[in-house]
């Protein structure tokens, strides 16, 4: 690990609402896995954050690129969390 | 840059639309438009209203990119999505997608693929408010297939 900063986490529709939260600044280990960030959050945040992020159906953003899998995640990353989209 | 992609809460004008379509070269000899609306009655409940949102800056770049598949499979001269977002109610528009080419075949299957994959891969997420309270909507299962039977169907650019 190469030390501490900061990521942006976004949450939009049904999850943002769950977690009544739009939006915050939180200190990620750079090259940190994001099953990790779930984990820390949900150790932090309790079991509602748990259930939504660990939820089967949660999508992921980084960078606005949808991502799959486990990525590892770096200081100054943008990192959505969303339920499946409904547009159209 | 790019195809005309446009995410706003007000209005659009279909005939300003299309226009700027048939017009965006001479060689155009097809313009299909689609035009959503939002329906008074889902899943068997009244709907009174909708309201959308959408993730800046991630839901145009993937229509950016929608778009540009369309034209790999099929001519496009040019294109437009507009999508609406904010506080709508029943028989209001909602999208709009509009594709011009030489010709129809390439115009209609370009506008239906774009839509069927608006559907599934752009970030916008509606609530809807019915007689029976606030709920978000849940993907249709008939959406996604509709999407991935493009997927099975490389398409071809029409001679």
């Amino acid at each position: 690990m190469t030390g501490c900063d900061m990521a942006e986490l976004v949450f939009f529709a049904s999850i943002r609402e769950s977690l009544d939260c739009e939006r915050m600044a939180y200190e990620i280990e750079d090259g940190m896995p994001l099953s990790e960030l779930i984990a820390a959050l949900a150790a932090e945040k309790g079991d509602a954050w748990r259930n939504e992020l660990t939820a089967e159906n949660v999508r992921v953003a980084v960078n606005q690129e949808l991502v799959t899998g486990n990525p590892r995640l770096h200081a100054g990353d943008e990192i959505a969390f969303f339920p499946p989209v409904t547009g159209g | 840059m790019g195809y005309r992609v446009v995410v706003q809460e007000p209005p659009f004008s279909q005939q300003d639309e299309y226009e700027r379509l048939r017009q965006s070269a001479l060689n155009v000899g097809a313009v299909v438009t689609f035009c959503g609306t939002v329906r008074d009655i889902n899943d068997d409940d009244s709907v009174t209203a909708l309201r959308l949102e959408h993730y800046p800056g991630m839901t145009e770049k993937e229509i950016q990119k929608i778009i540009a598949e369309a034209a790999e499979r099929w001519d496009v001269i040019d294109a437009t999505v507009i999508h609406r977002v904010g506080d709508l109610h029943p028989g209001d528009e909602i999208v709009f997608t509009g594709v011009a080419s030489e010709h129809r075949g390439d115009a209609f299957e370009a506008c239906a693929f774009i839509m069927d994959f608006l559907k599934t891969r752009a970030t916008f997420w509606k609530k809807e408010s019915t007689t029976d309270g606030d709920r978000w909507l849940t993907t249709r299962q008939n959406d996604v297939e509709a999407a991935e039977s493009w997927l099975n169907n490389t398409g071809q650019k029409k001679p």
